[in-house]
């Protein structure tokens, strides 16, 4: 069954190590800044900071960590850019808060489930950022719906199931 | 109460977390934090802590590939080795044209009391590292402010250019690709001169922008930098026209391929000190083609020998002395054309030279100005002077009211034909 509904006594909560907790967001961060170096596509159809997001916010099932996880995450990607401190934060800590709100509801540990959820959640990160940017900050930014956003939103829902079986080798039970 | 916010506690806090960020965002833009330091400590700390991991990926890269290639993968070295030094020779022969091209550049530049911008000290660095985000089109580079790295240098390529210099720290700088949104490059389009600016769309490409409608633009054309932003000398490769269509408001669309490979950027440089002077041609180890190939080839019979010339009127001819700096002769001192065409060489006088000097007045001409001479600019086919002399074209350059004078080494004109009456 690929989402199984439970009571939040039922689902299992796991927790990480400080090194992980730390680490894998720093190695996404770096991942994400070093590659487009060689592949500039990368870019454009990976975001592995909401992957990441993702994940721990989903493993966690604690909206509180969930959001502080996306926010500090996207701020610090935020930082690495040149347009204003916030908007990849703002978007990051929606996401956050909804897969932890999701995790204590569902019991997504399914391949399919999984690639669902973070195709909903890249939906739902790119159009935070867009009304951010364009109702808050003014952007005259340009966004096609099957280029832009559908097309890698695919492309990290596929990349983010490999991605988490991965990190869940570094699940604690609590 | 305590139960509402016992209920509502994780809504309540993603609201707070939301509020904080939106209010941090409104002081950015109202305060315009990317064009300010507001936000530049913060952005320190985070490059600080990412790109000490991306130094050591670069170093690693390096360090591997250069061993496999010096070591391992020689093959073909020595015919590649063979063919370079063969492209050596040429272009030590085209560098000689190019030389000479630039020389004569000066010499009018002089003329027309041009200024141009030298860049006169730059800073090699290697860029470790992008935004990570197709929205926001930046490389971080391994040079700050501890190599005189500074906000709004300009940052180039071998090719062309590649942006400027956004945020600085001490050891780190982020360089905004002209390929981002928010870039405007002053640029001019090389054969029709039609002026423009150059942005990234927000897929990347590079558009020219505020050429009007109505003038012609072909693909193909290259455009260079206009130097009207005060950060890019002017001349430089931006990149070549590959689409052109009509644009919103009268403007056309105009497509670039920039000269630089943007997406690939492995080495950059930094254009840490410019110098901004009047353009004064250098004369002194200047080669004239003509004499180079004099000497290679044994065929070419000696020169004729010309009347002895002052050394102050050779100055005279020379480029340099064709500056602010150059002293009036008196008409009479002046009068042998052909001393006065000594080249760049020193001593012979070439075929193909055509030495604008600086006009010579006399007290009749301080009165009434003299009708100027035709300048011929690039000439490689001597005149006699009376025909330059009845040229019906009138270069712009005779505005400065330069005498022209043609190398003639076969039949030196008569010495009161230069003299301006």
């Amino acid at each position: 069954m690929p989402i199984t509904y439970t009571s939040g006594e039922q689902v299992e909560v796991y927790r990480f190590s400080l090194p992980v907790t730390i680490g894998v967001p720093l190695v996404a961060l770096i991942v994400q800044a070093y590659v487009p170096k060689y592949f500039p596509s990368f870019a454009v159809y990976v975001d592995l900071p909401l992957l990441v997001t993702i994940f721990f916010a989903m493993a966690r099932r604690n909206p509180v960590a969930g959001l502080f996880t996306g926010s500090i995450i996207g701020l610090v990607q935020d930082m690495l850019g040149s347009r204003e401190i916030g908007i990849y934060g703002i978007a990051k800590t929606v996401v956050g808060y909804g897969a932890s709100s999701l995790g204590v509801k569902l019991d997504v540990e399914n391949a399919g489930a999984r690639f669902l959820v973070t195709l909903g959640f890249y939906l739902v990160h790119s159009a935070v950022y867009i009304t951010v940017a364009r109702g808050l900050v003014n952007s005259t930014q340009h966004w096609s719906f099957w280029h832009g956003i559908l097309a890698p939103g695919l492309v990290n829902a596929f990349l983010g199931v490999i991605l988490y079986f991965l990190l869940d080798r570094f699940k604690q039970r609590t | 109460m305590e139960s509402f916010l016992g209920r509502y506690r994780n809504l309540i806090i993603l609201m707070g977390v939301l509020f904080l960020q939106v209010l941090g965002l409104a002081v950015q833009v109202k305060t315009g934090a990317n064009e300010d330091k507001d936000t530049r400590l913060i952005r320190i700390w985070a490059l600080g802590a990412i790109t000490p991991f991306e130094r050591a990926l670069v170093w690693v890269q390096t360090s591997t590939g250069n061993v496999w290639h010096n070591y391992f993968y020689l093959r073909g070295v020595r015919a590649e080795n063979r063919q370079l030094k063969e492209q050596i020779e040429q272009m030590h022969l085209e560098q000689v044209r190019l030389s000479e091209d630039a020389a004569q550049a000066h010499r009018l530049q002089t003329l027309l009391a041009f200024k141009e911008q030298f860049i006169s000290k730059t800073v090699a660095a290697q860029v470790i590292g992008t935004s990570g985000s197709d929205l926001s089109r930046i490389v971080t580079i391994d040079k700050g402010e501890n190599a005189g790295i500074g906000r709004d240098m300009a940052v180039i390529t071998a090719d062309g250019i590649v942006g400027k210099v956004l945020f600085v720290s001490p050891n780190l700088a982020q360089v905004l690709l002209i390929s981002d949104q928010s870039s405007g490059v002053g640029a001019i389009l090389d054969k029709s001169r039609l002026q423009g600016v150059l942005r990234g769309t927000a897929n990347g490409e590079v558009m020219l922008e505020r050429v009007m409608s109505d003038e012609q633009v072909q693909p193909g054309e290259t455009v260079l930098t206009s130097g009207g932003d005060q950060i890019f000398p002017k001349g430089l490769p931006v990149g070549i026209v590959t689409k052109v269509g009509n644009g919103k408001d009268l403007f056309l669309n105009i497509k670039i391929k920039p000269a630089a490979n943007l997406s690939k950027l492995e080495e950059v440089l930094v254009l840490t000190e410019k110098q901004e002077r009047q353009s004064v041609a250098d004369d002194h180890v200047r080669v004239r083609a003509a004499d180079i190939l004099a000497q290679r080839l044994p065929s070419v019979p000696d020169k004729p020998a010309t009347a002895a010339t002052p050394p102050a009127v050779a100055e005279g001819a020379s480029p340099g002395a064709a500056g602010a700096n150059t002293t009036p002769k008196p008409a009479g001192t002046t009068g042998n054309a052909s001393s006065v065409l000594k080249g760049a060489s020193g001593n012979t006088p070439s075929k193909s030279a055509t030495v604008p000097v600086q006009p010579v007045k006399t007290p009749a001409q301080t009165s009434a100005p003299p009708k100027p001479k035709p300048v011929n600019k690039s000439s490689t086919e001597p005149k006699p002077e009376g025909e330059q002399a009845q040229s019906p074209t009138q270069p712009s350059i005779v505005e400065q009211k330069p005498a022209p004078v043609v190398a003639q080494p076969d039949t030196p004109p008569p010495a009161q034909d230069n003299s301006p009456q």
